[in-house]
């Protein structure tokens, strides 16, 4: 009996592992897709994708007190998304065709800009923030526990992935993305400009990261160097589904949180960031172009 | 420059000139600084202000200008105006770099600061090898008052032992000791390594057991998988040896959990309490001091604090303010500035009022401060605002015992200063 009622629980507790898991890849997935997209059309590695996620969660510090987390959750990524059109036109745009070293430099130097801004605006302290009253509790099925903040969580972002592959594969908007991925020239030379669609898939990007810093800022603490803390998991992410991938960053996403949960779970917590480098390294020599890549001549 | 000059025309010559006289005057700045050297006395400080130390790092330097400021209006060091060197460290080797900057060219009289104890070891290698005293007010490795102890390195900061004792009677007297079950979570770096080896030896020594001992790498942000162990396991109390944001996000996603067992940790600093935010802070945790306390110095200088920054100082700006005013005070009091008499002024047990309900000392045996700590305890909804969000312990040890029962002993932590 008390042996039965033990395998029930620790069934239980693997099946706990496996949802929490995949959630924990959900927040990766935010910011890997717009990183993918951006480097993807415009062959940026935008290394200033975490400072935009960190912006989200301070823009949700400072307005969530006027006009709640709610409202924070609608207008700061909508505020973000309108700062990284106007890095897109300022800056970016001037770097899509350069050596991809030189927007390597120019977005590692606004990420440390924005770091110190943000130092210099709020100070260096973390700022605090909770959940939200009507968020907070547990959702209870049977043996399942889990935080009803989280599940919230997944739905938001799972409502955003699925809005951008509706986007990117059933409007003209997306066929024209799409097409520039594959083939830029082609597209120029059939007299569509993609500048304007650069500007939008830049928008879309940095304002995902900005939604990821809103739904993250009640869980994580919030300081100005946050955005380093997620930057570099997320480009694993990347890397391991491959670029360009629509699905495979989504994969990859899932799988990283998968195997991280699963270390935690089988009792090496010690090893649980490890793991992910080590899965990175394999695909680089195993499959260099990711899990999912797709040819891309232009970057090969 | 000369051989220039002959070589370029004479339309560019005034351009020469004034280049010419801009690098002399740079040139001349150090000669400059030497000069004034006669007329202040100079400290050196420092602290992580970068990386994520930063935070704390950010107080100390707040403190340590406060300090100064305070001291230069009643007169300075020994009738000269007191300056204050303020560097970011870095990492070991870039503090120990800049310590020996300070002391080689800015010719500083003493040494403050420090966070990392790691740093804290490389200046104080600094502080030896030049004569030069050095107060470390943050870095609470045991190691750095035993194995790795100097004549030239003193603390404020209080050791892991200490932190250790005075949680750990809190814990005693709340039950949550003998025959519990305990849930470690360990940052996994060597100030996590060395708390943990002192939580442990308390812990098997007044009968509790660890019904799991885990490691935590320093970049997981994400605790739910070991919530969910945790839930899984069931223990009396959860011990949190984290540190830095860490321990903010633990509290953070604990809170989100719901989870009702007790927390602990025996490392804490307040900036992640206030950090945690009052809804989800919880648990009982030591400090070296904190800004409620009920005494006239303690409310004077929160007053200052206040008053200059619009927020009141963690506990990181106490140890940062209490080195720079014992060293200005005890420079005044010898009136010298020489290593030797303050080593020896302060090994014969002088006594320095550290804003507590009694005087502290440096032990003579590992130079640590012997003064008294506190716990503190989430307080939740019933806090009044965003800073006092926690109810505090007496004093630990009580009016009637010694201030050395919650430190490392001899046998514990044997100190040898090297001759």
């Amino acid at each position: 009996m008390a042996a039965r009622e033990a395998d029930r629980s620790l069934s239980t507790l693997f099946l706990q592992h496996l949802a929490n898991g995949l959630l924990d890849g959900v927040y990766y997935l935010l910011i890997a897709l717009g990183l993918s997209m951006i480097f993807s059309l415009g062959g940026i590695v935008n290394l200033a994708h975490g400072a935009f996620y960190a912006i989200g969660a301070y823009l949700t510090v400072t307005l969530g007190p006027h006009i709640g987390f709610g409202g924070a959750l609608l207008v700061s990524p909508v505020i973000v998304a309108l700062l990284g059109v106007i890095f897109e036109r300022v800056l970016f745009q001037r770097f899509y065709r350069a050596d991809p070293i030189l927007s390597l430099l120019l977005t590692f130097g606004l990420a440390l800009v924005a770091e110190q801004t943000l130092r210099m605006i709020f100070g260096a302290p973390p700022l605090s923030y909770s959940i939200p009253p009507w968020l907070r509790g547990q959702i209870i099925l049977g043996d399942f526990i889990y935080s009803r903040y989280r599940a919230t969580l997944i739905v938001i972002a799972a409502c955003c992935v699925a809005a951008l592959w509706l986007l990117l594969n059933r409007t003209a908007f997306g066929r024209v993305v799409r097409a520039g991925v594959q083939n830029p020239d082609m597209v120029g030379a059939l007299g569509i400009s993609l500048s304007p669609y650069m500007m939008m898939v830049a928008g879309i990007g940095i304002g995902l990261a900005g939604l990821a810093g809103v739904l993250l800022a009640p869980i994580y603490s919030i300081h100005p160097a946050m955005g380093q803390e997620i930057i570099t998991p997320a480009f694993v992410v990347v890397v391991i589904g491959g670029l360009g991938s629509f699905w495979g960053v989504v994969a990859a996403a899932l799988l990283v949180g998968l195997v991280k949960g699963a270390t935690i779970g089988l009792g090496y917590p010690q090893w649980s960031t490890a793991v992910i480098y080590l899965m990175m390294l394999l695909v680089l020599l195993f499959r260099p172009r990711g899990l999912f890549g797709e040819r891309i001549q232009r970057f090969e | 420059m000369s051989d220039k000059t002959a070589s370029s025309s004479s339309a560019v010559s005034r351009r020469t000139l004034l280049g010419g006289a801009a690098a002399a005057a740079l040139i001349a700045r150090p000669a400059m600084l030497t000069a004034q050297t006669a007329d202040v006395i100079r400290f050196g400080h420092l602290t992580p202000r970068t990386g994520f130390l930063g935070p704390l790092g950010e107080f100390a330097v707040m403190a340590a200008d406060l300090a100064v400021e305070e001291i230069n209006a009643k007169g300075g060091v020994m009738g000269r105006k007191l300056e204050i060197l303020k560097e970011d460290s870095v990492n070991p080797q870039t503090a120990s770099t800049k310590a020996e900057r300070m002391v080689e060219r800015d010719k500083v009289s003493a040494i403050i600061g420090e966070i990392s104890s790691a740093a804290c070891l490389t200046i104080a290698q600094v502080a030896q090898r030049t004569k030069t005293l050095y107060i470390n007010t943050g870095g609470n490795s045991d190691a750095l008052r035993g194995p790795n102890c100097n004549k030239y390195m003193f603390h404020v900061e209080s050791q892991n032992s200490m932190y250790v004792k005075s949680c750990g009677r809190s814990l005693m007297q709340q039950g949550l000791v003998r025959g519990k079950k305990w849930f470690s979570l360990t940052a996994d770096y060597a100030f996590g390594h060395d708390l943990l080896k002192v939580a442990k030896r308390f812990m098997e020594g007044n009968g509790g057991q660890f019904v799991a001992d885990k490691l935590v790498p320093t970049d997981l942000t994400d605790f739910s998988a070991m919530l969910l162990e945790i839930r899984n396991a069931r223990p009396d109390l959860v011990v949190c040896n984290l540190a830095g944001n860490q321990i903010t996000n633990f509290l953070k996603q604990y809170s989100e959990f719901g989870l009702q067992f007790q927390v602990a940790g025996f490392g804490f600093d307040t900036a992640l309490a206030w950090a945690a935010g009052k809804d989800n802070f919880s648990g009982t945790w030591p400090v070296v001091w904190h800004h409620l306390i009920d005494t006239p110095n303690t409310k004077k200088f929160v007053q200052a604090f206040t008053a200059k920054y619009r927020k009141p100082p963690e506990n990181q700006a106490w140890g940062d303010y209490l080195a720079v005013k014992i060293f200005a005070d005890t420079m005044n009091e010898l009136k010298t500035t020489d290593s030797a008499k303050m080593i020896e002024h302060w090994e014969k047990g002088a006594k320095f009022d550290v804003m507590k309900t009694r005087e502290g000392y440096f032990r003579a045996s590992d130079h640590q401060m012997m003064h008294e700590m506190y716990t503190v305890q989430g307080l939740g909804a019933a806090s009044k605002n965003q800073w006092d969000i926690f109810s505090s312990s007496p004093a630990v040890p009580g009016p009637g015992e010694s201030l050395e029962v919650i430190a490392a002993t001899a046998e514990e932590n044997e100190c040898k200063f090297a001759a």
